[in-house]
C-alpha cells in the first residue's frame, strides 16, 4: 500500500502543478490517487480518439489519392477531345479566306466590285511521326455552277515521309516551290488587297502539279527542293496563246505526256532575311506535239528582308520558251518584277508600296503598277487591308485598260 | 535528254524514299533532354497548373485563341520554370520548349516540328532572339523577333508560345 502511495505521490508530481492547481489542493493521497485515475482514463480516451483521427486522416487519403486519380482522369479525357492534333496521331482543321472590294476607275470604263475570293479548308491528318497528310480545299468566287463565276478546287493534297531530320520525300498534289506567294499565300502573311501581278501573270500563282518531290535542308539555314511533276498545258492559239495561267492543268483528268521538273535553293540563315532561286523545266508546255511551243524554261529569284519594323521584298520571273509559233508571236519571253518595301507602325499596323513591271503572252499583260496601302491586324490571325493602284499599260491600244483603283480587303487564318 | 534528266529526278526521290528512313525524323530534341540542359544540376519534379479563371483569360488572350488543355505541366526550381507547349502553325502542332529565369527567356527550342513548311524555326539563328525576351505591360515580347519569310505561320506559333511560358511563369512564380 505504501509502494501504491508513493508511486502515486511521484505520478502527482510528474503531473505538475497544473493538475494539483485544477483539483484545489487534494485533502489526501487517496484523493490524489483518484485523480490520477480519472487523469488515465482521459489520456486513454485520448489516445483512443487520435487513434480514430489517424484513422480517419488515412482514409481520408486513400480517398484524396482516388480523387486526384479521377481528377486526373477527367482532364485526359476533356483534353483528348481539345487536343485533335496530338502527336499520337490526329487529324486537324483549319482555313484562310479573303473578301475583295475594288472600286476601279478605268480609261474604258469604271467597275466596283465585291467578291468572296477565297475560302479554303486545310485538312491536315498525322499517321505517325514521320508520316503526315495535307491538303486544301478551295472554293473560289464565292460560287460554282455552270454559270457561275467560282471554281471548287483541290489544291493541296500530298503525304509528307520524313527520312531524317533533314530530308523529307513528298508525293501527291502540291504547291510548286517557286516565288514567295505561292507556297505561303494566307491573307494575314501579306501586303495588299490583291496578290501582286507578277506571281499571277508570270508565275500563274497559286500554282499546284502532280508529281514527287525531296526537300533537305542543313543547319546552316541552306535548303533545297526537287520536284518531278505534271506539265502546263499551254493554248497555243486563240486570245490566251502562250499565256502561262492559261495552262494550269490543275490535276483535272490533267495530259501527262510531257512532264516538268522544278528545283529550288534557298538560304535563310540570318533571322528576317529569305534569299530564294528556282528553275523549272518543262519539256513541253502545250503537251502537244508539233503546234510551235516545244520546250519552255522558267527562272525565278527573289529576297525578302525584315529588320525590325522595315520589311523589302523583291522578285523576279522570267520565262524563255523554243518553239516557232512562240517566237513568231513574241511570247517566248515573258517575265516581270516587283519590289516591295514595307514598314510596321505598330505591332498591329503596317504600311507598303509596291512597284511592278510585267511583260506577260497578252498584250493587256504588258504594264507597270503603282500602288501603297496599309494593313491593320487586329490579331495575329485577321487582317483588315486598303490600298490604292494604278496601272499604265505598255502598248498603245491597251490605254483604254489603264486606270486607278481603291481596294478594301478582309482576310483570316486559323 | 530532257526526258532523262526527269527520270534521273524520278529515280533519285524514289531512292531516298526507300533508304532505310530514321524513325525520329522530325524529333528533334527529346523532352528528357532538353530539361537536363535546362537543370544541370538536379531535375525538380514535375508540377501541374490548372488553367483556369484569370490564368486562363490571360493565356487565351496571348495566344489569341482558345487554350485546348485544362493543366500544363511544368518543371520549376528556384527562379528557373522549363515549360513544353504545343501550338499549331498551320496545320500540325509544333512542340516547343521555353525555359524561363527571371521572368526572362533563357532559350526557346523546337522539340518536334511537324508542319510541312517553316523548319527554319527549330535553328538556332531564329530562335537565339529570343533570349533575354521579356513580358511587356501590353503582353507582347520586349524586344522584335524578326521572322522567316515563308516560315511565318511557324514563326507566330513560336512567339505565341515564348509569351505564354512567360505568362505562366509568372502566375507559378506568384503562387511560390
Amino acid at each position: 500500500m505504501k509502494a501504491r502511495y508513493a508511486a502515486a505521490f511521484v505520478a502527482a508530481s510528474l503531473l505538475g502543478s497544473t493538475v494539483v492547481s485544477a483539483e484545489q489542493a487534494p485533502a489526501s493521497i487517496e484523493d490524489l490517487w483518484q485523480i490520477i485515475q480519472r487523469q488515465q482514463a482521459e489520456i486513454e480516451s485520448l489516445r483512443e480518439e487520435v487513434r480514430g483521427v489517424r484513422q480517419d486522416a488515412e482514409v481520408a487519403d486513400k480517398k484524396i489519392a482516388v480523387a486526384e486519380a479521377q481528377i486526373e482522369a477527367t482532364g485526359e479525357f476533356v483534353e483528348s477531345f481539345a487536343e485533335l492534333p496530338s502527336s499520337q496521331g490526329g487529324t486537324s482543321i483549319g482555313g484562310y479566306g479573303e473578301l475583295h472590294y475594288n472600286n476601279v476607275d478605268a480609261n474604258n470604263g469604271d467597275r466596283e466590285e465585291i467578291d468572296f475570293h477565297r475560302f479554303v479548308l486545310f485538312f491536315g491528318h498525322e499517321f505517325n511521326d514521320r508520316v503526315r497528310f495535307f491538303s486544301e480545299f478551295e472554293l473560289e468566287h464565292s460560287l460554282s455552277s455552270s454559270d457561275g463565276p467560282g471554281e471548287v478546287e483541290l489544291e493541296q493534297a500530298y503525304v509528307d515521309l520524313a527520312l531524317s531530320s533533314n530530308l523529307t520525300a513528298r508525293a501527291g498534289l502540291f504547291l510548286l516551290p517557286v516565288g514567295i506567294l505561292n507556297e505561303t499565300h494566307e491573307p494575314p502573311t501579306f501586303y495588299g488587297v490583291e496578290r501582286n501581278d507578277v506571281e499571277n501573270i508570270i508565275l500563274p500563282a497559286t500554282w499546284w502539279e502532280a508529281g514527287a518531290g525531296l526537300n533537305g535542308h542543313f543547319d546552316n539555314g541552306v535548303s533545297w527542293d526537287l520536284a518531278v511533276h505534271s506539265g502546263l498545258a499551254m493554248p497555243a492559239d486563240g486570245g490566251s496563246a502562250f499565256r502561262v495561267r492559261s495552262g494550269r492543268q490543275k490535276v483535272a483528268e490533267a495530259l501527262a505526256s510531257d512532264p516538268a521538273f522544278t528545283a529550288r535553293l534557298r538560304y535563310t540563315g540570318l533571322p528576317g532575311l529569305e534569299l530564294a532561286a528556282s528553275y523549272q523545266f518543262q519539256s513541253d508546255p502545250s503537251q502537244v506535239a508539233g503546234d510551235g511551243l516545244d520546250r519552255g524554261q522558267l527562272f525565278t529569284t527573289h529576297a525578302s528582308w525584315q529588320r525590325g519594323d522595315f520589311g523589302l521584298r523583291a522578285l523576279y520571273g522570267g520565262w524563255k520558251f523554243d518553239g516557232a509559233a512562240v517566237e513568231a508571236a513574241d511570247a517566248d519571253r515573258q517575265d516581270g518584277w516587283y519590289v516591295e518595301p514595307s514598314y510596321r507602325l505598330a505591332d498591329n499596323w503596317g504600311i507598303y508600296a509596291r512597284y511592278e513591271d510585267l511583260d506577260g503572252a497578252r498584250a493587256r499583260d504588258k504594264f507597270t503598277q503603282n500602288e501603297f496601302g496599309i494593313n491593320y491586324w487586329p490579331t495575329d490571325g485577321v487582317v483588315l487591308k486598303m490600298d490604292f493602284r494604278n496601272r499604265d499599260h505598255a502598248l498603245v491600244d491597251e490605254r483604254g485598260r489603264d486606270f486607278s483603283a481603291i481596294d478594301l480587303g478582309f482576310g483570316y487564318a486559323f | 535528254m530532257n526526258r532523262h534528266l526527269i527520270s534521273c529526278c524520278l529515280v533519285l526521290i524514289a531512292a531516298a524514299s526507300v533508304a532505310a528512313p530514321d524513325q525520329n525524323a522530325g524529333r528533334y530534341l527529346e523532352v528528357d533532354e532538353y530539361l537536363a540542359s535546362a537543370f544541370v544540376a538536379e531535375q525538380p519534379q514535375p508540377g501541374t497548373l490548372w488553367v483556369g479563371g484569370a490564368l486562363r483569360e490571360s493565356v487565351e488572350q496571348t495566344l489569341g485563341h482558345r487554350f485546348a488543355a485544362l493543366r500544363v505541366r511544368y518543371w520549376f526550381d528556384g527562379d528557373t520554370s522549363v515549360w513544353v507547349l504545343d501550338e499549331i502553325g498551320k496545320e500540325l502542332p509544333i512542340t516547343i520548349g521555353v525555359t524561363v529565369r527571371d521572368d526572362r527567356i533563357v532559350n526557346v527550342r523546337v522539340l518536334e516540328f511537324r508542319e510541312s513548311r517553316g523548319w527554319e524555326v527549330r535553328y538556332p539563328f531564329f530562335t537565339d532572339q529570343f533570349r533575354d525576351a521579356r513580358l511587356s505591360a501590353d503582353g507582347r515580347l520586349s524586344h522584335k523577333i524578326d521572322g522567316i519569310t515563308g516560315a511565318t505561320l511557324s514563326v507566330g506559333a513560336v512567339k505565341r508560345i515564348a509569351r505564354v511560358a512567360l505568362v505562366l511563369h509568372d502566375n507559378v512564380k506568384t503562387k511560390g
